[in-house]
């Protein structure tokens, strides 16, 4: 009851608890789900060593006692739970892997302090921006995350987990954003002194409308994650790419 | 062959007859009064500052450790207070990035590397003698040697503080982050060597637990019903023994790399910033179950104790504590959820950290078993257990949460990340400990605490820590990433991380009591009564506060437990007095505890401050960058380590010792299976994990690595063989050599055998510097880098070998080997074979890398 304003008051717009996407919110209910469970299994604790110091010393015959505590609750109780957690926790994760269905790649590169990123501009041409980047809304998307020096961590809270950007391992990380809306990024890798300030934004745009005013940059082009399999758009070798080169 | 073989273990057999009855009669009681003038006067430290440098006394030292980690945990404390006001405000202004890095860090490794670890080394080194009926642990030189270590190296990484050099990398020191490019200041080398440096007081204690459980009990105390401490500390111990190498190898790279732009981290040359992050976790994971094992043995001694019942489940308990052991190396890479893992890699890991979860289970519902069945006493220890179940319980469900996979990627780096370790550390480890001063507190000072302080402080860490870290679940979860001082973007956080530091301020003053507490006790305390919890364990069968060699005879059958004072005070049990004047204890067999022989312990010596100061010269010399005056500490180190060796032998032989009527046991001069060779053996186990965790390195980065295969070697293939093979035969000959030395060494042949090791150990010594020199140039490539390690490996394998090798050719030619004696010759025996095992493996990888 007095959790609803709390929370509130704090849920902005780095919240895991304001999810936006179905991987956020597939997270968030499995989070709510475990506190419900661990609330209980704390309560249950609690209340059996509270009746555990109350009552005088019974000594049970035998080893039933043995049996109850350890094997009953020890390894009986514990092992259910898990197993039943688990289970939902592999089939939650296994829906939210990327995967070969044709969504749209995107690139993310990190560097120390800033992000770029490349994305399908005005007739499917690569555009690179920084610090902002422009997805569809409604439509899975794979971002295809490197770094250029130290190890960062892509994070949009609301619409999923994080995935570190490491030098010469590219990762690819599956998100979407169920309505057009600006999201907020940010590192979450410790990564130096502007580790803070390492922002960005992702712009999900309606992809049946008009497309955004793309805030393109220039200058050498962001190496591809996965010069195979990236897909959608080729010309991402180190061609420069004019400044304002938007739609309209 | 075979022949020699069996008539040396018939010989073993008579220089070692164990006592097979399970009784053993008592001595004749004497006047406990002057048992115990003759015992001190043996046992006790020199006065004055003296004192400090040359105690070797396990209860001098347990405590010193103890002590010492308090001090750091308090300076760590006051950096925890600084972060905490810094992220009061979203601008706060206390500290710029810089500084919060560094704080952060520091705080961080502080209190894991200097007061968790430490703290359990000096419980486990101050109890573990007492609790299992010794009088002194194993090797007493290496506590001392520890205890310096620790101290000096701990003294350094916080004065960095003081010139802002201090480590700024988080403390898991994620490469590339900490590697010369990004880091070019000296404050990462502060942490590789200063940590690494600490260390070694780690090995030391891990190799000291292990072999005082195994072999210093009391007689006919067998394995399976020594006290559950003792259990405990053993599963404490054996991941110590496997944990550590990891991380000391990934420092040890970590800082070739920085130093000599050696590329095993650097993706550019084949390296890979992911073995960083495995080789730390394989170590990290495990470091979090060696901090909470002794803090739960600690739960499992107290609680039966003040509910006034025996454990329950004690068969559950040590089960509980083998899984946990064999579990917690499998489960490292939760801490890796987000780099980019194979999804079945993701699932079985997953799983894996759930299951770890059950251990923990069975561990806590015997805790309330055991108080179900008693009655609760509720004495001020009991308090923090309670502490403890409230926090700890928490701590568990929130790791379980974190051990799947979705959530994890949500809520990695956060701040429930902080708030999730700082249940389980404070509630899992902080807690129990306090309890555990608390309880041990009258057997140290031999007084009885001040009435209400101790209960006020209590409630005020409790509050004061949930208060903290509790609402910060939440800041976790809307958003709050660890490691940033400043939030200028996010108001919303703002009243959470206030909240977090008004609590963290009560927090820190409940400490503040705790500690004058402790003071008030020790100081003003009255004078406790002999066994004042009326607990059942050996540590208590003595006075109170327990005096310098704790027995004044050894607990046997006839003085099982804590009710025996008396007739161990008298000389009834095991070993009386010291008639020889020499510091003596039993060592049993491993399993039953029979007695074996009698060992005899250093006394106060300078030699571990001193050799730590030559291995800390070392340190500061590659701390400060004068890398080609370094090798002049590992030679003050050889120097002073060459004196170590002396207490292997002796050059008559003794009589057998009256242990008790009927039973006289040999000094361990006269015996093969020493303290000393078991304790060489533990250390060799830590040793191969290292090596195993380098040849891990080879495997993982030829596999994963980017820009691999490496370029072309330069190395002629054939000669490559055929000087590899030389190194190994003179290796082959230098191991047949000191089998035959110990074999003949009752002949005047001995002196061959040892010669011809000593010469076939230099040979081997020589050919590996052949082979060094025909390496590629090590910065090339990380293959060429990691053949140079693995080289190196072998090398300082091999002047080990060379140094006992010319010990037992000294030994040989000084008359102090004998039918009997047989010095350092078994030891040198099993560092030949490793060494050989070892090089044949590495030789053998290079040539078939070659092939390839
Ligand atoms: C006295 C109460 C304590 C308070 C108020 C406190 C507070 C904090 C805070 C706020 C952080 C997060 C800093 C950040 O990410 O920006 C932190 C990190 C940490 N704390 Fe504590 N802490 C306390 C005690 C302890 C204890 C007893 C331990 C261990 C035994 C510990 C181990 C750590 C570790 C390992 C980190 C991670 C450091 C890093 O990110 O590199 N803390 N602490
Ligand atoms: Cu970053
Ligand atoms: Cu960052």
């Amino acid at each position: 009851m007095l959790a609803v304003p709390l929370l509130t008051a704090c849920n902005g717009p780095l919240s895991t608890l304001n999810p936006s996407g179905p991987v956020a919110l597939e997270i968030a209910r499995l989070w709510w789900a475990m506190l419900i469970g661990a609330g209980l299994i704390t309560a249950m604790v609690m209340v059996m060593l509270i009746l555990a110091i109350r009552r005088g010393p019974m000594l049970t015959e035998g080893n039933t006692s043995e049996r109850r505590w350890i094997y009953g609750w020890g390894l009986g109780f514990s092992l259910s739970v898990l197993t039943v957690l688990l289970a939902f926790a592999l089939w939650v994760g296994e829906r939210m892997l990327a995967r070969d269905d044709g969504a749209v790649t995107v690139q993310a590169q990190a560097s120390q302090w800033t992000w770029r990123f490349v994305q399908p501009g005005p007739g499917g041409q690569p555009v690179m921006t920084e610090g902002v980047l422009y997805v569809p809304a409604g439509q899975p998307f794979d971002v295809a995350i490197t770094s250029t020096d130290v190890i960062h961590s892509f994070w949009v809270p609301q619409l999923g987990g994080k995935m570190d950007a490491i030098p010469g391992h590219p990762n690819l990380h599956r998100l979407m954003a169920d309505e057009p809306g600006v999201y907020e990024g940010q590192c979450a890798e410790f990564c130096g002194r502007g580790h803070p300030f390492m922002r960005f934004e992702v712009v999900a745009y309606d992809p049946a409308g008009p497309l955004p005013d793309f805030a393109s940059i220039t200058g050498p082009m962001v190496e591809p994650a996965f010069p195979e399999d990236v897909s959608g758009f080729e010309g991402t070798g180190q061609t420069e790419i004019p400044a304002q080169e938007s739609s309209e | 062959m075979t022949d020699a073989t069996t008539t040396l273990e018939q010989d073993d057999a008579r220089a070692q007859p164990s006592v097979k009855a399970a009784d053993i009669a008592a001595n004749p009681p004497q006047r406990a009064l002057r048992l115990h003038r003759e015992l001190d006067e043996v046992w006790s430290d020199l006065p004055g500052w003296r004192g400090f440098f040359t105690s070797v006394n396990h209860g001098t030292i347990g405590l010193r450790f103890m002590a010492t980690a308090f001090v750091f945990f308090a300076i760590g404390g006051v950096l925890a207070m600084l972060i905490r006001a810094q992220l009061a405000t979203r601008n706060g202004v206390f500290l710029d990035n810089d500084l919060y890095s560094q704080i952060f860090t520091m705080h961080g490794s502080i209190m894991m590397f200097l007061f968790a670890i430490p703290l359990l080394e000096g419980l486990a080194l101050w109890l573990l003698p007492k609790i299992l009926g010794a009088r002194d642990m194993a090797f007493p030189r290496l506590s001392a040697l520890g205890y310096f270590c620790y101290l000096f190296g701990g003294t350094v990484i916080v004065l960095s503080l003081l010139f802002g050099a201090a480590p700024d990398g988080g403390w898991f020191m994620y490469v590339p982050l900490t590697d010369k490019t990004y880091s070019p200041g000296v404050n990462a080398d502060v942490w590789l060597l200063g940590v690494t440096f600490v260390e070694i007081s780690a090995m030391a204690a891990a190799v000291e637990i292990t072999v005082t459980i195994l072999r210093c009990r009391a007689a006919n105390m067998p394995l399976t019903r020594m006290p559950l401490m003792g259990w405990y500390l053993l599963g404490t111990s054996v991941m110590m023994l496997v944990g550590f190498p990891p991380l000391i190898l990934g420092s040890i790279l970590l800082e070739v790399q920085r130093a000599f732009d050696w590329p095993f981290f650097d993706v550019g040359r084949g390296g890979s910033p992911m073995l960083w992050q495995h080789l730390f976790w394989l170590f990290g994971h495990p470091e979090v179950y060696i901090i909470f094992l002794p803090a739960a043995g600690a739960l499992s001694t107290i609680i039966p104790v003040l509910s006034r019942t025996k454990i329950l489940g004690y068969g559950a308990l040590v089960a509980a504590v083998i899984g946990l052991v064999f579990l917690s190396f499998g489960l490292w890479v939760h801490h890796m959820f987000t780099v980019g893992i194979p999804h079945m890699a993701l699932a079985f890991f997953s799983a894996a950290s759930a299951l770890v979860a059950v251990p923990t289970a069975v561990q806590i519902f015997a805790w309330i078993g055991t108080m179900w069945e008693g009655r609760v006493q509720f004495r001020l220890p009991m308090l923090y257990i309670m502490g403890f179940f409230a926090t700890f319980v928490m701590g568990g469900l929130t790791g379980v949460m974190l051990a799947m996979v979705p959530f994890n990627w949500q809520a990695h780096d956060t701040h429930f990340v902080v708030a999730h370790l700082h249940y389980v550390l404070i509630g899992g480890f902080v807690f129990p400990m306090l309890a555990a001063v608390a309880y041990w507190m009258p057997l140290i000072c031999g007084r009885w605490r001040v009435r209400g302080l101790g209960e006020a402080a209590f409630w005020l860490i409790f509050i004061g820590f949930h208060g903290t870290f509790f609402i910060m679940h939440l800041t976790g979860l809307v958003g709050m990433p660890r490691r940033v001082g400043v939030y200028p973007d996010n108001p919303e956080w703002e009243w959470l991380n206030l909240i977090s530091s008004i609590f963290g301020m009560i927090q820190s003053a409940g400490f503040a009591l705790f500690a004058f507490d402790v003071i008030m006790q020790w100081m003003f305390g009255r004078r406790s009564w002999r066994n004042p919890w009326q607990a059942p364990t050996l540590e208590w069968a003595m006075p109170l506060p327990a005096p310098s060699y704790n027995f004044a005879s050894l607990p046997g059958p006839r003085q099982p437990d804590a009710g025996s004072i008396l007739p161990l005070a008298r000389g009834e049990g095991l070993l009386p007095g010291a008639p020889r004047g020499w510091r003596e204890t039993v060592v049993v067999e491993p399993g039953t505890g029979r007695p074996q022989h009698v060992a005899v312990l250093a006394s106060n010596t300078a030699l571990p401050v001193a050799t730590s100061a030559a291995i800390g010269s070392f340190f500061a010399m590659m701390l400060a960058g004068f890398y080609w005056v370094a090798p002049l500490g590992i030679l003050a180190t050889l120097i002073v380590a060459w004196k170590w060796g002396a207490i292997m032998g002796t050059d008559r032989d003794h009589p057998p010792a009256d242990v008790a009527p009927g039973i006289r046991l040999p000094l361990h001069w006269q015996v093969r299976n020493t303290l000393a060779y078991t304790g060489a053996v533990a250390l060799l186990v830590a040793d191969a994990t290292l090596f195993a965790s380098l040849l891990f390195g080879v495997g993982f980065l030829a596999v994963v690595a980017p820009n691999w295969p490496a370029p072309e070697s330069g190395i002629a293939t054939w000669p490559m063989l055929a000087v590899s093979l030389g190194a190994l035969a003179a290796m082959a000959l230098g191991t047949v050599a000191s089998r035959l030395a110990e074999q003949r060494r009752a002949d005047p042949s001995l002196r061959v055998w040892t010669r011809l090791g000593l010469i076939s150990t230099g040979a081997g010594l020589v050919l590996l510097g052949v082979i060094g020199v025909w390496l590629d140039d090590p910065t090339r490539h990380a293959r060429d880098a990691l053949r140079g390690a693995t080289l190196g490996f072998a090398v300082v394998h091999g002047v080990i070998a060379l140094m006992l090798a010319l010990r037992a050719d000294l030994d040989a030619r000084t008359g102090r080997i004998s039918a009997e004696r047989r010095g350092a010759v078994p030891v040198w025996q099993l560092f030949q074979l490793f060494w050989l095992g070892t090089s044949a493996v590495s030789l053998a990888l290079i040539l078939v890398q070659e092939v390839l």
